[in-house]
């Protein structure tokens, strides 16, 4: 069977992979939004690991928590993108001083 | 023997896909790579039993959410060279972190196995036994007030995203809702009684 261990570092792979891209892509709205799902992705995975091997269906009901508010997430950032998108021509995060003193 | 085969493969492949998610140059291969890192993620979630979550990722992600985000790529048109222009200036400091990240996993992993390895395989469930089911079991008793909960989530994401991108433009013609339900049969209808008239 697979050990644990694997399992944690595949995650953990994902997870950094997903901080890295929000490093790269730091300009984008868009594409940061796409590593924050990545991310959830990867969080996923540990619970889904550890339900696995601890027997405990607890976890899988989190993970199914974690889905859902990840939709939201995604339901509601998409929209707050095309409403800034409407407004400024530009999901350019450079672009959204507006709040700056 | 041919699970671990199979972790690996498809763990493989996740990687590779997330590794182009992060640095695909058009956002619709970034979406695109998106599902097919969700679509193994489900694989390998379907190796770990659980059944009911691996088809909601594919059906819920890969069938509504990613759809719904290539929608948004397409509709806003993005210049795809501009958002690129400070790629290198930023990489290295995020593979820096990244790999720190991958160290410190590593190292607590290595070091304290966190007391599970030696269980290795857990019991093979019977058969008849059905994840969907159990899931179901406890999501309806012990977490009813937390699925209420997601249910209401869910609900303030829908009106949240309704609310932010409904535009209303000068000159929209619109019912007024008052008035229709308010109108009274007098004032849409007269009856004019008249006699009948003598034919030629």
């Amino acid at each position: 069977m697979i050990p644990l261990s694997h399992v944690l570092m595949l995650s953990g792979i994902l997870f950094s992979l997903s901080v890295a891209g929000i490093f790269i892509n730091r300009r984008n709205v868009l594409l940061l939004l796409m590593c924050i799902e990545l991310m959830l992705l990867s969080v996923n995975f540990n619970f889904i690991a550890f339900a696995y091997y601890l027997d405990d269906l607890a976890g899988q009901v989190f993970v199914f928590f974690i889905l859902t508010v990840a939709a939201a997430e995604a339901a509601i950032g998409l929209a707050i993108l095309v409403v800034l998108f409407r407004k400024r021509r530009s999901i350019d995060v450079d672009d959204l001083d507006a709040l700056r003193g | 023997m041919i699970v671990n085969i199979l972790f690996y493969v498809f763990a493989a492949m996740l990687v590779a896909s997330a590794v182009g998610v992060i640095t695909a140059r058009n956002p619709v291969h970034c979406a695109l790579l998106l599902v097919f890192a969700f679509v193994n993620s489900a694989v390998i979630w379907l190796l770990f039993e659980a059944e009911f979550l691996a088809v909601t990722l594919v059906v819920v992600y890969v069938g509504a959410v990613m759809v719904l985000w290539l929608f948004v790529v397409m509709m806003l048109n993005i210049d795809v060279e501009q958002i690129r222009r400070g790629f290198t200036r930023y990489a290295p400091l995020g593979v820096l972190i990244s790999l720190l990240v991958v160290v410190e996993i590593a190292a607590v992993e290595w070091a304290r196995h966190l007391g599970l390895d030696p269980v290795m395989a857990p019991v093979p469930k019977p058969q008849g036994y059905s994840n969907t089911a159990e899931l179901g079991h406890l999501l309806y008793t012990q977490y009813l007030f937390p699925f209420e909960v997601a249910a209401v989530i869910l609900l303030v994401a829908i009106v949240a995203a309704i609310t932010l991108t409904m535009r209303r433009r000068p000159g929209h013609k619109v019912q007024n809702v008052r008035r229709q339900v308010a109108v009274r049969a007098k004032d849409r209808v007269r009856i004019v009684k008249m006699d009948a008239e003598e034919g030629q």
